[in-house]
């Protein structure tokens, strides 16, 4: 019995998060198909696909693993760059999908591996202290690929750290250039990858969550000398769920990289880390399906919100703190409970509850 | 008495051993002076100590940044992420001050620290009261809201173009050593105020009733109420504090570096953030010596190694910090109880 009741659980979040994805999906892929959605908008699915994976991605550190991470646009940074470099040393001749795919598996890797250095100094410290560092390592990132020069030529792929002059390249191009980033990215980028590669995140996300890993991970969460005891390996687990977080963060952002024709490392920076974070504490920790639909408002709002032009961010603000006031103040949820109250009284009595009481 | 270092750091011992063996330090000194043949080693000898006074000067306003932080998560226990912009518009305030109204420099500082003040407090009781009781995470975003209204606040108001900030420090600077060695007038008072700041901070939570009340909230809310302690009034005064302080540094900030836009505060407000927990945050001695850590870091990653990277550089030494003392260098170790 409770094991069936579990099970449906599991299967109704999924049957949320896929139904939801497939169906926006199918909505919007003929509407874009057949030119019914406004440039404005169309310009805005593949970030907000990105945008999506990088919060499911992000969810399961904050959401699962219960630490808090303040450098994920670092890993999207990696992913980017790396997807772009992918690309411009492929030859022209492959089709835009294959060079996508490999942009976006090389990504992931990148990402993972930068993920492996960085959690095994990180998984030893604790709350805030973990959370300066992951800030600290996504500003290092940040700063490094601004001074990264990359070009490539017959001879293979040349680094340097001082000038693009410095490469020494005799017929090549240069792929990423300092501060000014990555010029001349080919837009192989489309929403239908981008909805598939939203659908492999959740795949990966919700079937990791309910394995044996996922179970380890949550009891580590909700008491390390507790999940301890039991003799889970805590650094262990900590680690597979922060590479898989980086991982497909990494996908995000190769991604994200190639929907742009130029791209920057400032574009990185704590904010955009700051962002996803907000997207998925809104969402709500370790809840999918809502992280998926408060992405894709809060990604909209600004837009939507064009026409107030300097008022927007304003307002954008405003909202922000109200919601946080109004989901997690004690004295709006028992506002909240009155509001149901008096309705559920008025249900039972036929409209006759008296509203004093309430 | 012998030092293992060489000649071009004798002149950074002298300054830093004031009261140690001061005599040798002098003899090289004067020596490194006198010889003709060495005026290349000199110039390196006087850059590094410009540099180590910039440093300082730079780091102390980090660490008077870093007090407002550390304060608040002393006591709150929340990372007040809107701090960063609480300096910006202490710059801006004291900048209209002295510019549009001709306020005299230190009136255009008091008030903006009375409207910085005003501001922290109503933040705070607006804003993070009502979620004290919630998660650590809601407060932090609701602090990033926070963070971008006053932003996108000053932009409105004060539009987006940078502002020519114009120093408040009146007086000249000092050049020693036939005008080799130029001290601004601004880094003195930069690095005086973060002393006489420090002092103060420190005998205001060690001897005062409001310090003590303060110590206690920031050990145990639930048992500083049952013992009188108002810990809403005590909470408002810290950031009232913090935010008075914030002004200040907003203006040391802006007369060492001038330009003002809406934006200024927040990459020296994650700096801070990151000297806080240097030097262990809660700390108010680890975040002076944070701050000044930070700054000297900075400036002479910026001035020897490389100007692109010396923010990579400064969060380098923080991780390598962290990873060798978890909890700052100042930061008490807490025993976990089963």
């Amino acid at each position: 019995m409770n094991k069936t009741r579990k099970l449906s659980k599991f299967t109704l979040t999924n049957i949320k998060c896929y139904g939801m994805i497939i169906v926006a999906f199918a909505v919007l892929y003929p509407m874009l198909k057949m030119n019914m959605i406004s440039n404005k908008i169309s310009g805005l699915l593949i970030p907000i696909c990105a945008y999506i994976v990088m919060a499911i991605s992000l969810n399961l550190t904050v959401g699962f693993l219960g630490e808090l991470s303040l450098g994920h646009a670092g890993f999207m940074s990696v992913g980017a760059f790396s997807g772009v470099i992918t690309v411009a040393c492929m030859q022209s001749g492959l089709p835009a999908p294959v060079k996508l795919l490999a942009a976006i598996i090389i990504g992931g890797i990148m990402a993972g591996i930068l993920g492996l250095i960085i959690g095994i100094p990180v998984i030893r410290l604790k709350g805030d202290y973990l959370a300066i560092v992951t800030l600290a390592f996504g500003e290092i990132i940040k700063n490094i690929i601004n001074c990264l020069y990359i070009g490539v030529d017959g001879s293979g792929l040349h680094f340097s750290m001082k000038s693009a002059e410095a490469l020494n390249l005799s017929d090549g191009k240069i792929i990423l250039n300092g501060p000014q980033g990555a010029v001349g990215v080919s837009k192989i980028a489309t929403f239908f990858a981008g909805v598939l590669l939203i659908l492999f995140a959740l795949f990966v996300v919700l079937n990791l969550v309910n394995s044996k890993t996922g179970r380890a991970v949550t009891a580590i969460r909700d008491n390390r000398i507790a999940a301890e005891s039991v003799g889970i390996n805590i650094t262990k687990y900590k680690l597979t769920a922060f590479i898989i977080s980086a991982v497909i963060a990494g996908m995000a952002g190769a991604l994200y990289g190639l929907n742009f024709s130029t791209i920057a490392a400032k574009k990185f920076d704590f904010n955009t880390s700051i962002l996803i974070l907000v997207f998925v504490v809104l969402g709500g920790m370790g809840n999918i399906p809502g992280t998926i639909i408060a992405t894709t408002l809060l990604y909209m709002l600004p837009e939507m919100l064009r026409q107030f032009s300097d008022y927007r961010m304003l307002i954008y603000a405003i909202v922000l703190i109200l919601v946080m006031l109004a989901t997690n103040s004690p004295r709006a949820k028992v506002f909240a409970n009155k509001i149901v109250g008096i309705f559920k009284k008025n249900n039972e009595t036929d409209g006759e509850g008296d509203v004093s009481n309430g | 008495m012998r030092f293992p270092v060489k000649r071009s750091e004798n002149a950074f011992i002298c300054l830093k051993n004031r009261d140690g063996p001061n005599e040798n330090c002098k003899m090289t000194f004067v020596c490194t002076n006198g010889a003709k043949s060495e005026t290349v080693k000199e110039g390196v000898n006087m850059t590094f100590i410009s540099n180590l006074i910039n440093g300082i000067s730079l780091g102390s306003v980090y660490a008077i940044i870093a007090l407002g932080y550390t304060m608040v998560y002393g006591i709150a226990k929340m990372l007040n992420f809107a701090h960063g912009d609480v300096i910006m518009v202490g710059a801006y305030i004291s900048y209209c001050a002295s510019s549009y109204l001709g306020f005299s420099p230190v009136l255009s500082v008091l008030l903006a620290m009375v409207v910085c003040t005003v501001l922290g407090v109503a933040i705070e009781a607006f804003a993070y009261r009502p979620l004290r009781r919630s998660g650590s995470l809601a407060v932090l975003i609701t602090a990033i809201g926070v963070s971008y209204l006053l932003q996108n606040v000053a932009l409105l108001i004060w539009g987006s173009n940078p502002k020519a900030f114009k120093s408040l420090v009146t007086f000249g600077s000092i050049s020693l050593f036939d005008g080799k060695l130029i001290i601004t007038a601004e880094s003195i008072v930069t690095v005086i105020a973060c002393i006489i700041i420090m002092v103060g901070l420190s005998l205001f939570t060690k001897k005062s009733k409001m310090g003590k009340a303060m110590r206690a909230v920031s050990e145990d809310k639930d048992a500083a109420e049952l013992m009188g302690i108002n810990v809403n009034v005590t909470i408002s005064l810290t950031f009232a504090i913090g935010s008075a302080l914030a002004a200040i540094a907003g203006v040391l900030l802006c007369s060492a570096y001038p330009t003002l836009q809406p934006t200024t505060g927040s990459m020296p407000g994650i700096k801070a953030f990151t000297a806080a927990v240097f030097g262990g945050i809660g700390s108010i001695p680890g975040a002076m010596i944070g701050g000044i850590l930070l700054g000297i870091i900075e400036i002479f990653s910026k001035s020897y190694i490389s100007t692109a990277l010396s923010d990579a550089i400064v969060f380098a030494v923080l991780i390598v910090v962290l990873l060798v003392k978890p909890t700052g260098l100042l930061g008490k170790k807490i025993t976990e109880k089963v």
